[in-house]
Parts: C-alpha cells; sequence; structure tokens
C-alpha cells in the first residue's frame, strides 16, 4: 500500500438490481488533499461514498481505506473517518450542545478532554451562539457547520462529504470551503461529492463521473488543459439562429448557450476549427465575434460525458 | 451510555410520547375497570302482567328486587314485549299470563313467560339465573332444595370483574406502550436519517438495541405502578403476593415486548407500517391470552397460538401472584418462557439490524 495514499479502490462495481450504480471505479485518492466527485445526481456519487465507507457491500471489486480492506474490516475503519450524509442527520430535537456531547460519547473521545474539544468547535465552526438551540430550529447553513463540526469531533484522517453544499447560500459555502482547506492543511484527507463546478475547481483533485463509471480524473487544471477539444467562445446578435447553424456542421461535438454567448466545442482533431465556424455563419450571413477560448470545467464535463456516438459525428 | 442518555432526553422532549406514558394506563384502568363489567345487572325490562293479581304484583317487585332487571315499561300484552324487543328498547320481557295465580300451583305448567334477546351473549346467559328464581310465595310454600354441588369461588369470593381484569389489563397496556414505542424507535431514526449517522459510528448493533431498550424498562415499572396504585384506590384490586415478585415479572414481560417491537423496527421501512404490525400483534394478545376469553375454553390452535405470546405468560404471573399469592418458583414456567422469549427476540433484532444500508 502506498503510504501517500488514503483510498485506493479497484474494478469497485455496486449492483441494484438491473441499474448499475457504480461500474468498475478505479481510485486514487492522495492524503491531506481534497479530493473531489463531480456528477450529475444519480451517476454515483452517494454509492461510492458509500462503498468506501463500508455502509454498502461491493457487488465485484475492493478498496483500501486508510490501509484498511474494505468491506472486510469496515468496522476498524469506523473511528477513523468522519461522514457527512447529504440530508441533515443530526437529532433535531437535540440542541447543538447535546449532539456534539452525543457524539462525543459514541466515539469515546477522552473523558476529560470532551468539554474543551466541544467549545473548540463551538468557536471554530461559529456556533456559540447557537449553543443551546435546537438543532432543527437553526438555518442551512448552521445545520452545516454542526453537521461538519460533528464529522470532525473525534479528529477523523478521513472525511467523507455528500454533497454537502447542497442546502446552503453562497456565502456559507465560502465558508465551507475555507474550513475544509484549513482540515487538508492540517492533514485530513477530504472526500467530497458534488455538482456544483465551482466547488469541483477548487479540489485539488477530482473524478467525473457520469452513470457510474468514472469518466475523467486528475487536477482541475490537467482536466482543463487535456479536453481534446477546441473551444470557441460565438458572440452573436441572435444567438439562437447562430446556435442552430452552428449545431448542423458536422465536426460539432456541442453548443451550449451562455446569455449572449456561445460555447461551441469541436475535437481538435479538427485542425481548422475556427476557420470552419466562422465559414458557416458567413454563408447564413450571421454577423458574429469568434474566438477560441480557455476550456472550463463545465467544457470538461460536457466533452467528457459526451456519448460515443455524438464523438464519432 | 450515551444512547440510552439520548434516548431518555429525546422521550422528555416529545410531549405526547410523555403523556402516553402516563396517560395511557390510567385512562385504560378507567375503561377497562368500569366499563368491562360481566356482572350483569340493570337490565332494560318491561312486564306484560296480564293477570294483575296480588301474587303476579308480588312476582314483578321481586323481580325487581334481585337488581338483574330494572322494569323500564309495563304494556298490556306479550305481543307489545316482543315489539318493545325487536326495536331493541328492552333486553328482557316478563309476560305474566292470565292465569297466573292457578298455573303457579300447578306442576305441569310454566306459569311466567321471560323473553331475552338472546343476540348478546353476555345477557343470554342470565337466563339460567331468572329461571332458578324461587317462586316463594306464602300462599305457596316453595321446598327449598338443597343444591347437590357446592360452588367456592376461590380468591375471588364476590365475583368481582376488576379482580379478574384489573391484572390482565397490566399485560395488555403494557404490551400496547412497549411495543409501540420500541417498534417505532429504529423506523423514526431512519426516517429522519440519523441511522445513516449512527452506522456511520463505532457504536455497536447491540450497545444501540439495549440502550434503546433499557430507558423503557424504567418507564414500564412507573407503568406497572400507577396500574397498582390505580387498581388499589379506585377497584380494591389486592395485590396479595410479593410486590417484589410482581416487578421481577414485569421487567420480564416488559423486556419481551420491547425486545419484539425492536425486532419489528428492524424488519418494518415506516413508521407506519411499524404500527400496523404493533396493531396486528395486539388483537392476539388481548383475545387469545386469557385475559378476555378464559384459556381453558379455546380451541386447541388457538391455545397454541396464545402460548406463544409473553402477555398469556404475563396474565398467568399477575393473577397468581396478585390473586393467589403464589410465588415466583411456583409460576418458574412462566418466568422461564419469558425470559428466553426476550433473549431470543433481541439477538434477533441486533442479528437482524445490520449496520450496512444493503
Amino acid at each position: 500500500m502506498n503510504e501517500q495514499l488514503a483510498i485506493r479502490a479497484r474494478g469497485l462495481t455496486k449492483q441494484f438490481g438491473s441499474i448499475r450504480a457504480v461500474n468498475h471505479l478505479d481510485l486514487d485518492v492522495p492524503r491531506a488533499s481534497i479530493y473531489g466527485f463531480l456528477g450529475p445526481n444519480g451517476s454515483g456519487k452517494s454509492t461510492t461514498i458509500r462503498l468506501l465507507c463500508g455502509l454498502l457491500t461491493p457487488t465485484e471489486g475492493s478498496a483500501n481505506v486508510l490501509g484498511i480492506e474494505i468491506p472486510r474490516d469496515s468496522k476498524l475503519l469506523k473511528p477513523n473517518i468522519g461522514y457527512m450524509t447529504q440530508k441533515f442527520s443530526l437529532f433535531g430535537d437535540m440542541t447543538v450542545l447535546e449532539n456534539l456531547q452525543f457524539m462525543s460519547e459514541i466515539y469515546s473521545y477522552p473523558k476529560g478532554e470532551r468539554t474543551s474539544r466541544i467549545d473548540e468547535l463551538l468557536w471554530k465552526y461559529d456556533l456559540t451562539q447557537q449553543r443551546d438551540q435546537f438543532a432543527d430550529t437553526m438555518s442551512g447553513g448552521q445545520k452545516q457547520r454542526l453537521a461538519l463540526a460533528s464529522a470532525v469531533l473525534h479528529k477523523p484522517k478521513l472525511l467523507l462529504l455528500d454533497e454537502p453544499t447542497s442546502a446552503v447560500d453562497p456565502q456559507s459555502r465560502r465558508d465551507f470551503w475555507a474550513n475544509l482547506f484549513r482540515l487538508a492543511e492540517a492533514g485530513t484527507t477530504i472526500l467530497v461529492s458534488t455538482h456544483y463546478m465551482d466547488e469541483a475547481e477548487r479540489c485539488h483533485r477530482l473524478a467525473i463521473l457520469d452513470h457510474g463509471t468514472k469518466v475523467a480524473d486528475g487536477t482541475p487544471r490537467d482536466l482543463q488543459n487535456n479536453t481534446g477539444m477546441t473551444i470557441i467562445e460565438v458572440l452573436a446578435k441572435d444567438p439562437y439562429r447562430a446556435q442552430v447553424i452552428i449545431d448542423e456542421i458536422p465536426v460539432v461535438a456541442s453548443v451550449t448557450q451562455l446569455g449572449v454567448r456561445l460555447r461551441v466545442l469541436v475535437p481538435d482533431t479538427v485542425d481548422d476549427a475556427l476557420d470552419i465556424v466562422t465559414k458557416a455563419l458567413d454563408r447564413k450571413n450571421v454577423p458574429a465575434e469568434l474566438h477560441t477560448a480557455e476550456a472550463t470545467l463545465e467544457d470538461v464535463f460536457v466533452a467528457v460525458t459526451m456519448k460515443p456516438e455524438q464523438l464519432a459525428a | 451510555m450515551a444512547i440510552m442518555r439520548k434516548e431518555v432526553r429525546q422521550m422528555r422532549r416529545d410531549r405526547l410520547t410523555f403523556a402516553m406514558i402516563f396517560g395511557m394506563p390510567l385512562m385504560q384502568i378507567l375503561l377497562f375497570g368500569y366499563a368491562i363489567n360481566m356482572d350483569v345487572r340493570n337490565l332494560t325490562t318491561a312486564v306484560a302482567d296480564e293477570s294483575n293479581t296480588h301474587l303476579s304484583r308480588e312476582f314483578v317487585a321481586r323481580l325487581e328486587q334481585t337488581q338483574v332487571t330494572k322494569i323500564r315499561y309495563r304494556v298490556n300484552t306479550a305481543a307489545e314485549l316482543e315489539e318493545l324487543m325487536r326495536a331493541g328498547e328492552i333486553s328482557v320481557g316478563v309476560a305474566i299470563p292470565k292465569d297466573f295465580d292457578r298455573r303457579v300451583i300447578d306442576d305441569n305448567r310454566t306459569a311466567v313467560h321471560i323473553l331475552v334477546d338472546g343476540s348478546d351473549p353476555t345477557i343470554g346467559g342470565i337466563v339460567d339465573a331468572l329461571r332458578n328464581m324461587p317462586l316463594a310465595f306464602d300462599t305457596t310454600p316453595v321446598q327449598q332444595k338443597h343444591d347437590l354441588i357446592e360452588v367456592r369461588p376461590y380468591y375471588n369470593p364476590e365475583r368481582r370483574t376488576p379482580i379478574n381484569v384489573i391484572p390482565g389489563l397490566m399485560g395488555v397496556i403494557l404490551t400496547m406502550t412497549m411495543m409501540l414505542f420500541t417498534a417505532v424507535s429504529i423506523v423514526r431514526e431512519r426516517e429522519r436519517g440519523n441511522l445513516e449517522l449512527l452506522i456511520n459510528t463505532p457504536v455497536s448493533s447491540a450497545e444501540l438495541m439495549i440502550g434503546k431498550v433499557m430507558p423503557y424498562i424504567a418507564i414500564g415499572l412507573v407503568q406497572l405502578a400507577l396500574i397498582v396504585w390505580a387498581g388499589d384506590l379506585l377497584f380494591d384490586v389486592p395485590v396479595r403476593g410479593s410486590i417484589i415478585d410482581l416487578y421481577v415479572a414485569a421487567s420480564l414481560f416488559i423486556a419481551a415486548n420491547l425486545a419484539l417491537g425492536l425486532f419489528i423496527s428492524t424488519a418494518v421501512k415506516t413508521q407506519f407500517q411499524a404500527m400496523q404490525m404493533t396493531f396486528f400483534l395486539i388483537m392476539p394478545s388481548i383475545l387469545l391470552s386469557g385475559f378476555v376469553f378464559p384459556f381453558e375454553g379455546m380451541p386447541v390452535v388457538a391455545q397454541y397460538l396464545g402460548e406463544a405470546l409473553p402477555i398469556t405468560h404475563f396474565i398467568r404471573l399477575t393473577r397468581g401472584i396478585m390473586l393467589r399469592e403464589a410465588g415466583l418458583v411456583e409460576l418458574s414456567g412462566a418466568l422461564i418462557y419469558l425470559g428466553t422469549f426476550s433473549i431470543i427476540a433481541i439477538t434477533a433484532a441486533a442479528l437482524r439490524f445490520s449496520k450496512r444500508l444493503d
């Protein structure tokens, strides 16, 4: 086992009846980094996280998490991981303090240090004011901070976060990510699933999942540099007409409208992509400004999740 | 233990549950104690006295003295009695023919016709009581026959219903509340999402199960105390045997019900299903346990089913301890059954409850 890897999975597969939720997934997650799972709903993000913490038994394949064989020894793994569920799962009819006390008892946190650890968390996650408030009555952002505080209370080496920011406002999301970076710097490995591009961009490394299959992985920069596509940005007065025309060009893989602009993806095997698109628009007398652009993560996502027949076209 | 403290804390906050813990036993004891009264009294009665002699009037007066009947109507003909009964106005009709005086003396003829509404089984049962009413009038010195058989009702000489009902009622109340509490407990956490968090912690299934059961045993014992106290205060139901024996028996019984509830909780998907399952089990508990019908009188299959229910054994224990002054040694069979049942059920629940989602 590589000392630098927190998670190493090979051929991880999970079948639910006739649906294959996770399909032969290989995964290498380096220690003390933030690793993101990016994918639409139903792409197998949650299932993968549940497989990795031993909540689900894989149909095929195996994983080594923090040096522990999964699913065989998943019991040994529990004290070393923190898990934040997609849905708020702490006890709504208990106060913030009571929830944290309960978690400290359940993880058998050293008795003498419980109070100081809880105080520290309340302060760090800005919950001191809410100390005696029932969890149910808190805002989304506060709930999320409580959930994170509970998940890290026992100082786990690995933190698994299943769409942690789906119910909070942008400011809370920024604060939340600041907390994650702080944790990663302190040596915690963090696995986080998301369907927000801006969040994915913040991860050290990233895997893009689509229909249970990993379609790409690497650092966000690597992924952006290796889309295999030429990106053309089109500024047109009549973007709708322009889109219809560009869509009919055989080599174009995808056209997406972003406000008045269009983002056109052409496989980089086509040499004169900019030329082809410009000419097509000229022929139909649609005035437009064209230039090539850097790939964003969204472009990466569109490129890698494209169906094979679209690429062949 | 952490789980236990958490359960108690949540229970205290849940006002409805808290009210149910204390309200339900009191409510039931009042309902069952007062309403379920198998001594038949004050049946509405109509009399058609066609004879209207000194003798017949005396007969009617005696009939009223028994307190079994309460005369509401006086009509003229037997036909009118039938009408009243069909309309449900009366349960008993007494028809005294014109020649009542002569019939009383004549051994070969019946003197009085009594119509009884047989559609209600308990009312039907009084027919015998009325038939044996002696027509001891001063004009006709009827010989007082000696009974060949003398029945002495032990332990409940006045044959008061509460004496029989309250010990059984303990079983019913404890079954209902205990089983329901734990049956919902795990599904509730599943529905709220708490379970996904819990199973990702190092807490073991056994810890979780035991932590959920323990606080309720205490509650069950408080309920028991409440029933014993109310039974004594309101209905004079004694605890003739040792109160400690009663508590030991109840602890085992409570454990059995909680364990069964937990098992239900691991088997169902929603709180609603849990409740349905619980009620599905409560019906036979009331009907087959000997609480309502004497156990010996039931068909063999029903007896087997009854034997399997913890409440049947518990009712034997409570009736034994409270009324017959029996000790635990004499009742050890029932105790052993309850103990075994609890252990099997809680083991099954812990096994069924795997710390996985699939």
